[in-house]
């Protein structure tokens, strides 16, 4: 494993503590578990700060617990720095009713498409996103085919 | 003064679309205003079908997403999973694996050449690329039995070994690789129009490119270092010697060349692993719970007629957790994140394909730019749509 992969995560905790509920070191991977409140200025100061310099969003996946489970969905953030060659998952908890996220289009242009596809599989809004329309379904389709509830040849 | 602006649909059909993808393109006479990507044709349904497969199932549909790259892909995935459960894959298997993906990095760059040349107007490359392509599904279908879809990687290590003949078969496909790129270049790099076709259209600049996580070769056109293989190597990537191709043209000449250069960096691997394949050893991973037993000794014991059976009819479980694995694919980043509740079955399989992501930014690229250059400049993206409608 490459010694230098995976983010330094003391320096965000104690920058962030109201926001970071937990901090999950595990298979050599790190992953903080934020709030939602406060996740622009985390993600922002996560690109920014020098010896961070997270300024690449590889991808965000979204995972559905389950129609019971409370928080019922999981957002995770997989960011790269392409200087410092190492890696960090932000991972955000959201219950159904209030399944709402702020967009990281003003951080990441590259957040376009894929909280658009979260919003589509999932129905996961994404507050102040430029263009929030389905992406792979049609315009006109009901339901999220990602969550778990979905049967797997539709409704 | 009246408005002069026309809208049009680019694709599904067009074939410079390379399958399924519709362009919305606002336009000023022959200038692109404003061009609106609509993807999601396909309904292939892949992330949702890997929940109801058990793990080791998993690999016949990451194959069938990229079907050009399918090799890697299933490595990808493979990684991923081998990661969640701690299982380390023997050399030999490791060293195939190289091998078969980066043949196959050759074949999907081939099939680029052949059809990028072909949207820009020269068609000749078009049966060199797809003639030479047909020795490398060739290899495929020996090692593993299929040409397109080969599954032949497993979690654990491949399949089985390749059988005897199949060192002189990639030997004599390598002797005569260097001679056919000698003739691709002479044939498309030094041709005039090709340039003027290419040079300083679609440009995205390195900053751009980040922003829009741009990656492969798309990202390396943009003067961006930055090759997974170098940066986290996996399957024993470090212990290769290769160069990575980086232009700083950030347009569609200079993704043309980091292709054309990658073809001989790929090559170089390919002959670096068939010399390592000539060490005999075992391809699959001694972890009791992955691996079906032996023929002769499922005849004999009831015990590994058992285990058999319940390897057969249930799979395995992988240990609650999730990972996230990248690779570099001959588009670019491909990522798993997978998730695992303990179960016989994936709980989650996010896939994070490159062809998605660059093709976010082709509205960037082709802004400002002339209609014609459009079909340039998505050949230089080398889109499959298989890739972007998961």
């Amino acid at each position: 494993m490459h010694p230098s992969r995976y983010a330094d995560a003391s320096l965000i905790r104690t920058k962030f503590a109201d926001t970071i509920e937990e901090i999950i070191e595990a298979i050599g991977e790190v992953t903080l578990v934020a709030k939602r409140e406060g996740l622009v200025e985390l993600m922002t100061f996560l690109r920014d700060e020098p010896s961070l310099k997270f300024n690449y969003l590889s991808d965000i996946g979204g995972v559905d617990l389950g129609e019971f489970a409370s928080p019922r969905f999981a957002v995770a953030y997989q960011l790269y720095s392409l200087e410092h060659n190492h890696r960090l998952r932000v991972k955000v908890f959201l219950e159904e009713k209030d399944a709402n996220l702020p967009t990281m289009w003003n951080i990441w242009k590259a957040s376009n498409w894929l909280e658009r596809e979260i919003y589509d599989m999932f129905g996961v809004n994404f507050e102040g996103h430029p263009d929030q329309r389905r992406i792979l379904m049609p315009a006109d389709y009901e339901g999220y085919p990602l969550r778990k509830d979905f049967p797997i040849k539709g409704y | 003064m009246a408005d002069t602006r026309m809208t049009v649909s680019m694709g599904p059909q067009h074939p410079s679309t390379h399958g399924v993808l519709r362009l919305e393109l606002v336009l000023d006479g022959e200038t692109v205003v404003k061009a609106i990507p609509d993807i999601g044709y396909l309904h292939t349904g892949m992330e949702k079908t890997m929940e109801k497969e058990k793990w080791q199932q998993v690999v016949t549909i990451t194959c069938r997403m990229d079907y050009l790259n399918s090799m890697g892909n299933d490595l990808g995935y493979c990684l991923a999973v081998e990661k969640l459960m701690g299982v380390e894959v023997p050399e030999r298997a490791k060293v195939l694996r190289v091998l078969l993906t980066e043949l196959n990095r050759l074949a999907s760059h081939l099939v680029w050449f052949g059809t990028h040349a072909m949207d820009i107007g020269a068609m000749t490359g078009f049966f060199y690329a797809f003639t030479e392509r047909e020795r490398i599904l060739d290899i495929f279908e020996n090692a593993s039995g299929a040409r397109l879809h080969q599954s032949y990687f497993i979690i654990g290590g491949t399949r089985w070994d390749v059988p005897d003949n199949f060192i002189p078969q990639v030997k004599e496909f390598l002797d005569g690789f260097p001679k056919f790129l000698d003739e691709c270049k002479r044939l498309v790099t030094g041709n005039k129009i090709f340039q003027r076709r290419t040079k300083g259209v679609g440009v995205i600049s390195k900053e751009d490119a980040i922003d829009w996580a741009l990656s492969g070769p798309t990202i390396r056109g943009s003067g961006v270092n930055w090759d997974i293989r170098k940066s986290e190597p996996y399957s024993g990537y470090d212990t290769y010697d290769f160069d990575v191709p980086v232009y700083d043209g950030c347009d569609v000449w200079s993704r043309y060349l980091v292709r054309m250069d990658e073809f001989h960096e790929s090559w170089k691997i390919c002959c670096q692993a068939l010399e390592r394949l000539k060490t005999p050893g075992s391809v699959k991973s001694d972890h009791p719970k992955l691996q079906l037993p032996e023929r002769d000794l499922m005849k004999q014991h009831i015990d590994v007629m058992i285990h058999h059976f319940l390897l057969a009819s249930e799979g395995f479980t992988v240990p609650v957790g999730e990972v996230y694995q990248s690779i570099e694919s001959a588009r670019g980043e491909i990522a798993y994140y997978v998730v695992s509740d303990g179960g016989e079955r994936p709980y989650r399989v996010r896939v994070r394909t490159p062809s998605y992501v660059n093709l976010s930014a082709l509205p960037a690229m082709v802004e400002g730019s002339l209609i014609a250059d459009v079909v340039a400049v998505i050949g230089s993206i080398d889109i499959v749509l298989g890739d972007v409608d998961r």
